[in-house]
């Protein structure tokens, strides 16, 4: 158990910046989850945490040591990668056992300390198995395993689920985040998909282009984004983004849950502050009890999540009304959020009162 | 109509695989066939197919013709004997070429690529004087060291570990396992396909092989067993055909044996590209 500690941390490949000097501070026993889209440095800052690259500056702390000279096998971190990477020739035992008897574990101790692991991720009857005869998600247990058996410092996570099909990532989604609580440490886990950002991580990291977008609890995250790119990568659909017509500076945003559609001859009979978008309904997307409906207005195209019970036929000329509090404000150059911390564009007053 | 198009097309392709098959069976069939005859037999024209009694005689006549226990034991040694050094130079050798980056890597890859394609015969000059230089001329080591390193090896084992997923290589080095740990107990196990068919190809050439032994020696102590084979021609008068391919018999037996339970690796190395 260790916080990981990144200092300045970059990493070139050829002339090439992948990761450009980040500074990141992983707590004790977190969960914390580098999320962002394919090339953003995610991958390479996890890899360089394990000792699988080297870092080209800065420095990484695992506990109190700098390990940026250690090799991997030295770190006490363990890895779970993507694509499971187990030893096809060994059968499930052996390839739990590995690590343990390179560091020179005793035979009996190793016994031991696999047939228990094995218990806890119901692989006992399997460990005479070679991979192969495995399904996926028996492959994926084996891969955690075989780092659990080790009782690294830190767990890392390299899209461990996303081999898997939707149901099995679902549960072991539910399977890791308990697993954590478990062994209570620390856990650094790689996705490019927000919707398991956003349900394991205590802290994430949202990454573009080799840099650290913002480091947030996931409520926080959707609720208080730092710029633009948090904004909309954070959140599905993703946030309306629009012009605003007497600053260009600026450009305003707010989400397609935050939105009302009206008719367009009703009046928004409303005292609270409100701002009003009018056009056309184009399409409709029924997800299930939601429905998105796609609105061509005098600023652009737009996204309405609607309640799938309301009727609206194409063509429709509609109002698309949003309360101020629901409004955030970004600098258009820089994509920097405008006025967090002193609430958002209206004062937000918590809907039917305190519970 | 397809479908009798379809079994004729089978019938054709089922003919011509069995004339190309009779091609190479036949040769086989008839050194196993004359073993067994007797002298007259060999001779007699228009030519027997079965023998009219079965000589297992000359299979003792070939035996004891010559000191045939040390040209078996000469040619396990120098086929073996190759086979272990080639595989302890070839594995390090492939692991390097296909997985580190070095100064020169690529010049000393070609450079053993053109080793490949150059034939024994075309080196053994200096090859010999490098060895008589040393002394070693016949002598097993003669035989064994001047193909310790095999080009084609390298190359075959290089193709097969450049095929492992450089994540099982990662994860055995967050395991802790050394670089040499892993070529041995990661990589190697993984191209087993691939070492089995080289191992066997690098066998049978050396079990067979005539040109070098017959450059390299001079005494029975140190003949392998293809020379053996020939001093049968030499040593009776008239060519006792019968008895040379009883000799023959021998020298292929061990290499049926092998190639019938090595069968399966063959035809699953050859399959691994695609796979």
């Amino acid at each position: 158990m260790a916080r990981v500690v990144l200092n300045q941390v970059t990493k070139s490949f050829a002339n090439q910046q992948v990761v450009k000097g980040i500074n990141l501070l992983i707590p004790d026993g977190s969960f914390t989850v580098l999320v962002g889209p394919s090339g953003c440095g995610k991958s390479t800052t996890l890899r360089m945490i394990a000792g699988l690259e080297s870092a080209t500056g800065g420095e990484i702390l695992i506990g109190d040591q700098t390990v940026n000279q250690l090799p991997p096998g030295k770190r006490d971190v363990a890895m779970v990668f993507q694509n499971y990477a187990l030893y096809p020739t060994m059968n499930v035992y052996d390839n739990i056992a590995y690590g343990l008897r390179n560091r020179g574990t005793s035979k009996k101790e190793c016994q031991v300390l696999v047939e228990e692991i094995a218990e806890i991720v119901g692989l006992t009857q399997y460990l005479k198995r070679k991979p192969s005869q495995l399904s996926g998600g028996q492959r994926q247990r084996v891969a955690l395993a075989r780092a659990m058996v080790k009782k690294p410092k830190v767990f890392l996570m390299d899209e461990p689920l996303s081999n898997l099909d939707a149901k099995l990532r679902n549960q072991m989604r539910v399977e890791l985040t308990s697993l954590h609580k478990q062994l209570g440490s620390t856990f650094i886990y790689v996705t490019h998909d927000q919707v398991e950002a956003m349900t394991m991580g205590d802290q994430i990291v949202v990454m573009s282009e080799g840099n650290i977008m913002q480091v947030a609890a996931p409520l926080e995250l959707y609720q208080e984004p730092d710029n633009l790119f948090v904004a909309q990568f954070i959140g599905s659909p993703a946030m309306n983004i629009v012009k605003d017509e007497e600053n260009s500076a600026v450009v305003w945003g707010f989400r397609p849950e935050k939105a009302q559609l009206l008719a367009e001859s009703a009046a928004p009979a409303s005292s609270i502050e409100q701002r009003v978008l009018r056009g056309t309904v184009i399409s409709r997307e029924i997800l299930g009890a939601e429905s998105l409906c796609h609105v061509e207005t005098e600023k652009g195209r737009i996204v309405v999540k609607v309640d799938t019970e309301i009727s609206i036929q194409m063509g429709t000329h509609v109002q698309v009304i949003v309360d101020a509090a629901n409004i955030y404000e970004f600098d258009r150059a820089t994509g920097k959020r405008i006025g967090k911390g002193v609430g958002r564009v209206g004062q937000h007053a918590l809907a039917g009162g305190m519970v | 109509m397809l479908q009798v198009g379809r079994t004729a097309w089978k019938t054709v392709e089922w003919v011509l695989l069995a004339a190309v098959g009779l091609v190479f069976v036949f040769p086989f069939l008839w050194m196993f066939l004359t073993a067994f005859k007797t002298m007259p037999e060999v001779y007699q024209f228009p030519p027997t197919w079965w023998p009219e009694s079965w000589q297992f005689e000359n299979f003792r006549i070939a035996w004891s013709s010559g000191p045939f226990v040390t040209y078996v034991m000469n040619s396990i040694l120098v086929a073996g004997g190759i086979l272990i050094l080639q595989f302890l130079i070839a594995v390090p050798a492939a692991y390097a070429f296909a997985r580190y980056r070095f100064p020169g890597r690529n010049l000393l890859f070609g450079l053993s690529l053109i080793a490949l394609m150059i034939p024994s015969q075309v080196i053994f000059l200096p090859v010999y004087v490098e060895m008589s230089h040393w002394g070693l001329v016949n002598t097993l080591w003669s035989l064994i060291l001047p193909f310790g390193a095999s080009a084609f090896g390298i190359f075959l084992l290089r193709q097969a570990f450049m095929q492992v997923p450089d994540e099982v290589i990662e994860a055995a080095r967050l395991d802790s396992a050394s670089e040499w740990k892993i070529m041995w107990t990661i990589m190697v196990p993984m191209a087993k396909p691939v070492l089995v068919t080289f191992g066997l190809f690098s066998f049978i050439y050396h079990w067979n092989d005539y040109f070098w032994p017959l450059i390299m020696t001079n005494s029975d102590s140190v003949r392998t067993l293809p020379i053996g084979i020939s001093m049968l021609k030499a040593a009776e008068g008239g060519k006792q055909w019968n008895v040379i391919m009883a000799g023959n018999m021998i020298l292929v037996l061990p290499i049926l044996v092998v190639f019938f339970f090595a069968q399966r690796h063959i035809i699953s190395a050859f399959v691994y590209q695609s796979k």
